[in-house]
């Protein structure tokens, strides 16, 4: 299959204003007619729904949860990048492209990331208009911060709460569509699979979660905006009902799945601490502006203190491993996350691990209250080194407490240490994915009609995404992209009458689905679904996680297959299909991901270099850095799934003609 | 740790709901959820229908979790939402008592779970700002004092969870409609509507069969954010003065 990215000619900077200019239009009258269905509401569907419905088509919008307003986007933290060079450091469009493509290691579309970087600014305005509370300067101005891997500061926020707000404010614009009537409103609604007539995208067979009742939508196409699928780990920073259902429902009626392989773990999170664990929880990234990451340096210090003989403030400073200073000098603690979070997992795999199971590491923050304290002593007019030491830690851990005082608190709610005291102990932990369902410049899916926006697609961020540049992304997806490149689609579509959801394709597609549920409520085996899942999850984690090899990967295959035939023969989902069945949808998802897991493990193995968060062992330099290897991978991999195994990769290569591709070095 | 749970069951809306005892064996590093999660597990083990509760991030953000716990929405931590409550604030052998949030506008689903959508339609009544995609000016063009941001954002963390409901012996929804009022309508941008905004959000929470706020402060106590009751006073001005020379009521 030849994958066309559809990417316009012209100049780089020209080439998305040059095309919406030129884009076939829908009138308006002609819009009225034609329906679309969005699939979620997190940032990308919520923006894409209201633009859409603002624009005057007929929207009918769908989501699993029981409002739209509870999509997992809002649990961002730390904010989202606008090349708007407000501080007038230098930033600008090309500047934010560079980094972004840099950053996810030379493995993204250069025509898409520069769209990206061009709408960031409009996203800043739109939220503001909207009515979301930014953090803003004394003079009223909008503040800014700085995020890892780039030298300006670009990174609009909320406190602690970017995604939350940015959220509402999507979400309330969704909500004046659906008081205006364009757009339809469906909560706990779980689309179960695509309908196709002709080969064209054209409904979802959807269920309603509190009946349990099948129901088939009918649209002129179908927009799925359903998440990232981080989940597949089990274990993983994302909300507990985040899934890949709707993408690889989709992948099973002939779209593609990019870059499977692709994984953003992100260094700091709180460590596991017990097998009941549910969920993992992130400590932001600015958190390594001021600790300092480090092990003991012998192994015994390191194995007492697991055994609780010990505590971090028996290791005198000497026999201390600040090992991200010790490797990486030039960035220090501030490397970028793949590098840091693959740091960390050499010191635990090494045995220097802190915690009673061997996976964590210190994240300390006395250096920087000693440091704060003595500089809030001088600006008081106290000599530091005549001031007692307590005074000094009292008066730079309210320094820091200004700084990270929420963040310190959740850490203290979940773990029961108080970190001012104590080092916190981290551990890297599943974040993000980089790879979704492969789209081409239009965001437009190789079905036609069927288009894909947010984390669910693959577009932006290659081989590792950037801080901060998901909300961008999932917002420029929904507001400023998709509402006008469905027109491409939809122009030719102005004579189609509405679909019957009556049709034969309609009727298929839903026994297919109710033969789905049927066989997992009649399989009354003996192990719960949470059971499977969590040991997916461990398979995923350990061979397909932070750092892969060969042999790894080709157990982790024959590992999955046992596991779902096991699932297949053994799992037991309580109650019926035809009501309010929790346990149900969660069985439904986790089916799902065990498919999903093993293609990623193929990707992985096709994939015989190290870039962004794909580590392969066997490809990297003498001192355990990553070896990309531009002369023969520099591609999108898109799979196809066959139910027989043999699973068909199909490539996209990537065309660099504005930026030289160059090895990352943080030395 | 051993617990003894009494949870409420009750299979759909129109069904009797009752108290099921269940002991649990948990540990003080679970979360309060992990600890469901264990009773469940057990339940499904014994081939019976788990504890239909809801939640989702497990981080206090997403306003899905919702238990009243020992009479007390979100249990006895301050500022704290039931998946961020740890075990550890619980003794060996204590008996937890675990409910649904009891008010008419949010009917029980199951067991656990309510219907929350009122606040939905009380959104969609008015708790936005009418400016299309692409109709923004610079994010810039109206500088917002610090401090006004800042109040906003204050109101803006409201989770939409509906504690503040739950708490309330009235039922009352004025904490969740005045923080989203008060949001919007402090800022530059949300003033053209303040009036029409204030007016039909008041009027969909009342056609919702929410009850009247008596002033008991439960709600400011019991939100998980902490919302202050300061914006139900804030509203209140913004309504009557809405009212004033207004022939029709709204
Ligand atoms: C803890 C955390 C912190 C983060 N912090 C940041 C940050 O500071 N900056 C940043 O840029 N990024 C951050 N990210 C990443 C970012 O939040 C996400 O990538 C982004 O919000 C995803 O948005 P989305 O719209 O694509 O998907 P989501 O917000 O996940 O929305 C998915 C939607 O699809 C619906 N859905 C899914 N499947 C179905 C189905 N089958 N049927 C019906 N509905 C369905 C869901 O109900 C939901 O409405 C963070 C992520 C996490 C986990
Ligand atoms: S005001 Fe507080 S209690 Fe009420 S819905 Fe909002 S966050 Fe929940
Ligand atoms: S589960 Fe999200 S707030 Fe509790």
């Amino acid at each position: 299959m030849v994958l066309e990215n559809k990417v316009p000619q012209g100049k780089l900077a020209d080439k998305w204003t040059s095309y919406k200019s030129s884009m076939p239009l829908v009138a308006p009258n002609n819009k009225r007619r034609l329906e679309v269905i969005v699939v979620g509401t997190g940032l990308a569907g919520a923006a894409a729904a209201a633009s859409l419905g603002e624009l005057g088509y007929q929207v009918k919008c769908f989501t699993f949860h029981d409002s739209p307003r509870r999509a997992h986007s809002i649990a961002a933290q730390g904010g989202i990048n606008a090349a708007k060079n407000y501080q007038n450091d230098g930033d600008s469009v090309h500047r934010l492209f560079y980094d972004t493509i840099k950053g996810g290691d030379y493995r993204s579309r250069e025509a898409n990331v520069h769209r990206l970087a061009e709408v960031s600014r409009d996203i800043i305005d739109q939220c503001v208009a909207q009515g979301v509370p930014f953090a803003r300067e004394y003079g009223g101005l909008l503040a800014n911060r700085s995020f890892g891997g780039v030298q300006v500061s670009r990174t609009f926020y909320a406190k602690g709460q970017t995604g939350q707000q940015l959220l509402i404010g999507a979400y309330s614009a969704l909500s004046r569509q659906i008081s205006l009537g364009t757009v339809k409103m469906y909560n706990r609604h779980e689309m179960l699979d695509v309908v196709k007539i002709d080969g064209k995208a054209r409904g979802i067979i959807a269920r309603n979660l509190l009946t349990g009742e099948l129901e088939r939508h009918a649209a002129h196409c179908v927009v799925l905006c359903t998440g990232g699928y981080g989940n597949v780990y089990y274990l993983s920073t994302n909300a507990m009902t985040c899934n890949v259902s709707a993408g690889w429902r989709a992948v099973r009626r002939g779209a593609l799945m990019a870059n499977p392989c692709y994984t953003q773990i992100h260094p700091t999170c709180i460590p596991v601490s017990g097998e009941y664990q549910s969920k993992l929880t992130l400590m932001s990234e600015s958190l390594r502006n001021d600790g300092r990451v480090w092990v003991p340096k012998n192994l015994d210090d390191a194995k007492a203190i697991r055994e609780g003989s010990k505590t971090a403030l028996d290791i005198p400073e000497e026999d201390r491993d600040y090992y991200l200073e010790r490797r990486y000098p030039a960035f220090g603690n501030l490397v970028p996350r793949d590098v840091a979070s693959r740091a960390a997992k050499v010191a635990c795999d090494d045995g220097f691990g802190v915690n009673p199971t061997g996976l964590a590491v210190y994240l300390d923050f006395a250096a920087a209250i000693e440091r704060y304290g003595r500089s809030a002593a001088n600006t008081k007019g106290m000599d530091p080194d005549k001031t007692s030491k307590e005074t000094i830690i009292q008066m730079g851990e309210a320094v820091v407490e200004n700084k990270y005082g929420n963040l310190f608190q959740m850490y203290e709610k979940i773990t029961g240490e108080n970190p001012y005291k104590m080092p916190m102990k981290i551990f890297p932990a599943v974040h993000y994915t980089m790879g979704g369902l492969w789209v081409d410049y239009n965001l437009e899916t190789n079905v036609p009609g069927l288009f894909c926006c947010g984390e669910a697609n693959f577009s932006d961020h290659g081989a590792n995404r950037l801080g901060a540049s998901a909300l961008m992304q999932g917002l420029a997806d929904g507001y400023f992209v998709l509402p006008y490149t469905v027109g491409t689609f939809l122009a030719d579509e102005i004579r189609t009458p509405a679909f019957n959801p009556n049709a034969p394709e309609f009727k298929e597609v839903e026994n297919d689905v109710s033969n789905r549920l049927n066989t997992l409520m009649n399989i009354k085996g003996n192990q719960s679904v949470e059971s499977f899942h969590r040991r997916l999850g461990k398979i995923v984690w350990e061979n397909c996680g932070m750092s892969r090899n060969e042999e790894g990967l080709k157990k982790g295959i024959e590992t999955i297959k046992a596991l779902r035939e096991e699932f297949y023969k053994d799992v037991f989902v309580p109650g019926s299909a035809d009501e309010f069945n929790p346990e149900l949808e969660k069985a439904a998802r986790v089916a799902d991901f065990m498919e999903l897991g093993e293609i990623m493990m193929h990707d992985a193995l096709d994939r015989k270099e190290s870039c962004g968060g794909h580590f392969r062992e066997e490809y990297a330099t003498e001192e355990g850095e990553a070896k990309r290897d531009d002369g023969n991978y520099t591609y999108v991999s898109a799979w196809s799934w066959s139910d027989d195994g043999n699973h068909q990769l199909h490539k996209e290569e990537l065309q660099f003609d504005n930026v030289e591709l160059k090895t990352r070095s943080y030395k | 740790m051993k617990l003894k749970l009494k949870v409420w069951r009750q299979k759909s809306a129109n069904d009797k709901g009752y108290f099921e005892e269940h002991m649990v064996t948990a540990n003080e590093h679970m979360s309060f959820l992990e600890m469901i999660d264990v009773l469940n597990e057990e339940l499904i083990s014994q081939k019976k229908d788990p504890v239909a509760f809801e939640h989702d991030c497990r981080e206090g953000i997403c306003g899905t979790c919702n238990m009243v716990i020992n009479g007390r929405p979100h249990g006895p931590s301050k500022g704290t939402t039931v998946c961020q409550l740890h075990m550890r604030v619980f003794n060996d052998g204590d008996t937890i008592v675990i409910e649904p949030w009891r008010a008419k506008s949010f009917p029980i689903i199951k067991d656990l779970v309510v219907d929350r959508s009122a606040f939905d339609r009380i959104i969609q009544a008015g708790g936005y700002i009418s400016v299309n995609t692409g109709q923004a000016p610079d994010g810039n063009a109206i500088p917002i004092e610090q401090a006004v941001a800042a109040d906003a954002f204050d109101s803006a963390a409201c989770i939409g969870c509906g504690a503040c409901v739950a708490a309330c012996p009235n039922a009352s929804a004025m904490l969740f409609t005045s923080a989203k009022v008060n949001h919007l309508n402090s800022l530059p941008q949300g003033k053209t509507e303040a009036t029409i905004r204030v007016q039909k959000m008041v009027a969909q929470m009342d056609l919702e069969g929410f009850g009247n706020c008596s002033n008991t402060g439960a709600c400011e106590v019991e939100c998980p954010k902490e919302i202050s009751i300061a914006n139900i006073a804030a509203m209140n001005r913004d309504y009557f003065s809405s009212m004033v020379g207004s022939e029709e009521s709204v």
